[in-house]
């Protein structure tokens, strides 16, 4: 055979922003050798609003719905990972009846992150009916949202030092309800995926990742407890009323795709059960009482109360004009979010508005770290671990 | 890793580790204290690698999990910014707050020999604040746009920006032009001085005229709704 000089060039493709399993804005670089990636460089930042800047120039209250729009997938953990800082700075308690509404939302955030992430990871990798069953259960959960605060993704339910209305009584039993039918849909999608062949083929080694790596790297929940660390905030660092309730931490074995798919199966039964206590313990005597502390000067008084009393009255205004303030310090709280460690780190100056507001998305962690999951895969695995290091836009560009 | 979930480290471990890395560290630190239940120390730009490594290999602290580097602005001190660096002890189940003050034009040593994970989050603050980090393999703008100007989370960066874009229909592209409000920027600034006493829980207390309506019922308490 005859020695040909041909100079062979890597390829380098645009992947999106507008690709449907980029999830999103993402525009992704890639250099190809044939159909093996040889380097991975996501652009960030298309869907970037600087949410930091504008909750420097508004009150603390103002700045929670700013957090429905991180993750839009699960709201209410984000605004969860905010109140507990400005909580944490105000050194105030929340009321009981509060946290465990607050706990039975966030779990309510991690099976709608979760329905979401399983089922469209594996619409990626060519099933196209899990996303069809999950997503009519996320409906149910969406009303859920929306029977609590009004909103169905948008919630701004969680308020510094509780919540903002109580539950009306029959959507507490209502989502008991809900959690005695759930777990058939969860086993109907599990029939669909786990055991089969083409999922596990393009699931299985794929985004091979060891634990010391993905601490090094910055991961954080599912990603690291798909590599077999049981290192979840809800057990490790309790916040709220989880210490009360019983669950178990889901962990996997080789820290891939696979992995990491069933440890969000196994999360979601194990949120459904907690969910289960949650509202036992809500319509049993324990969980009654209020669900916002009384300081009116960090929330606001009932409205009824303000028709009649000139002091309430006063304090209402000034609470939605000044706003509260916040002790000087900083403070960093995170929450065990379904994508992961979601933190903020809050810097108060003293005055009415946060002096610096830092949040932590688990998803910046994860998607920074693709260059070095997707390295030496087939293009076809790239939405396959992009799908399962589930990304959400709204939190990595904030 | 333990298998069982270790205990959350309690005020006095805390102190224990804080006095720990004092011990070890010694002037490469300028403070170290437990503030809201997590570790914070002070260090300067020439020190941080040592301190990192230090919290990721000493047996007592492993700090081996990287998760967040952020700045902070301060126009009015002499050294401006303050790269906020946070790492997480799975082992010792236990955070450490890390911080160096930076002033404008200094650049602060890449760590990300120590942490890969720390590669988008030095861009974010170059981006961000303006903060050099020195031996990064790759410092371009993260967040914003291609070809931005300026560094939008410093204090004397305007919320709206300097530019904004539109596609323009004539040139068939999307255009860049100065920022033009329809409405002046609303800063409300409500802040008052006043401050008052502590607040109590209020007693039920009867209005004044409330007495007279007490002999009718309990129709008598809502009339005042009912009238306006």
């Amino acid at each position: 055979m005859a020695e040909t000089d041909v100079s062979v060039r890597n390829f380098t493709i645009n992947f999106g922003p507008q690709h449907p399993a980029a999830h999103g804005v993402l525009r992704l670089v890639l250099e190809l050798n044939g159909e093996v990636v040889e380097r991975a460089d996501p652009h960030i930042g298309l869907l970037h609003r600087g949410t930091e800047k504008l909750i420097e120039t508004k009150t603390w209250h103002q700045a929670v719905p700013y957090f429905d729009r991180l993750d839009y997938v699960a709201p209410m953990n984000q605004e969860h990972a905010f109140v507990l800082a400005a909580e944490k700075l105000l050194g105030i308690e929340v009321p009981y009846r509060a946290q465990v509404i607050r706990v039975l939302y966030s779990e309510i955030g991690r099976l709608l992150n979760h329905l979401l992430n399983v089922t469209t990871q594996a619409m990626d990798v060519g099933a196209l009916t899990p996303p069809l069953w999950g997503f009519e259960e996320r409906e149910k959960l969406m009303i859920f949202y929306e029977r609590a605060s009004g909103a169905r993704m948008h919630a701004a339910y969680f308020r510094i030092g509780g919540v903002h209305q109580d539950l009306p009584p029959d959507l507490i039993d209502d989502i008991g309800e809900f959690c005695e039918t759930h777990p058939k849909v969860l086993q109907d999608i599990e029939g669909l995926l786990t055991d089969n062949r083409i999922f596990k083929q393009r699931n299985v080694d794929i985004g091979k990742v060891t634990l010391e790596e993905a601490f090094a790297r910055g991961f954080s929940g599912v990603m690291v407890r798909g590599c077999g660390a049981p290192w979840d905030l809800r057990r490790a660092q309790p916040y709220e009323c989880y210490s009360d309730l019983d669950f178990k931490v889901a962990v996997g074995k080789n820290g891939d795709c696979y992995d990491r798919y069933l440890v969000r199966m196994e999360e979601m039964y194990q949120s459904v059960h907690i969910m289960k206590q949650c509202v036992e313990i809500l319509s049993s005597a324990k969980g009654q009482g209020e669900v916002l502390v009384g300081d009116r000067r960090i929330a606001p008084p009932r409205r009824a109360e303000m028709k009649t009393s000139m002091e309430a009255l006063i304090e209402h205004f000034k609470l939605v004009t000044e706003g509260l303030k916040v002790p000087e310090g900083e403070v960093y709280a995170a929450v065990e979010a379904p994508k992961g460690e979601f933190g903020v780190y809050l810097v108060s100056d003293g005055s009415n508005r946060p002096y610096r507001c830092k949040i932590r998305a688990p998803g910046f962690a994860h998607l920074a770290a693709l260059d070095f999951l997707s390295r030496g895969h087939m293009l076809a695995d790239v939405s396959a671990i992009i799908g399962s290091i589930d990304i959400v836009f709204g939190e990595i560009d904030r | 890793m333990n298998s069982k979930p270790a205990e959350s480290v309690d005020a006095a471990d805390l102190a224990v580790m804080a006095d720990h890395v004092q011990a070890h560290l010694g002037d490469a630190v300028s403070e170290v204290k437990v503030v809201h239940g997590q570790l914070q120390i002070v260090t300067d730009k020439d020190h941080i690698l040592e301190v990192l490594r230090f919290l990721r290999d000493d047996a007592n602290c492993r700090f081996v999990c990287f998760t967040d580097i952020c700045g902070v602005d301060w126009p009015e001190r002499e050294k401006r910014f303050e790269v906020v660096y946070h790492l997480l002890s799975p082992y010792r189940n236990a955070r450490v707050r890390i911080k160096v003050p930076v002033a404008e034009g200094e650049s602060v040593p890449s760590c990300i020999e120590i942490f890969p994970g720390a590669d988008w989050y030095e861009r974010e603050v170059w981006d961000m604040y303006g903060v050099f980090f020195s031996g990064h393999p790759d410092l371009r703008r993260i967040l914003t746009d291609y070809g931005f100007q300026g560094h939008p989370l410093r204090k004397d960066f305007p919320v709206t920006g300097f530019v904004e874009v539109r596609y323009d229909e004539d040139k068939k592209r999307v255009v860049y032009e100065p920022v033009n409000l329809q409405q002046a920027w609303r800063a409300f600034d409500n802040l008052s001085p006043w401050r008052g006493e502590p607040w109590q829980p209020r007693q039920e207390e009867v209005l004044p005229g409330d007495e007279k309506a007490q002999g009718q019922g309990d129709q008598g308490a809502e009339a005042p709704g009912k009238d306006a």
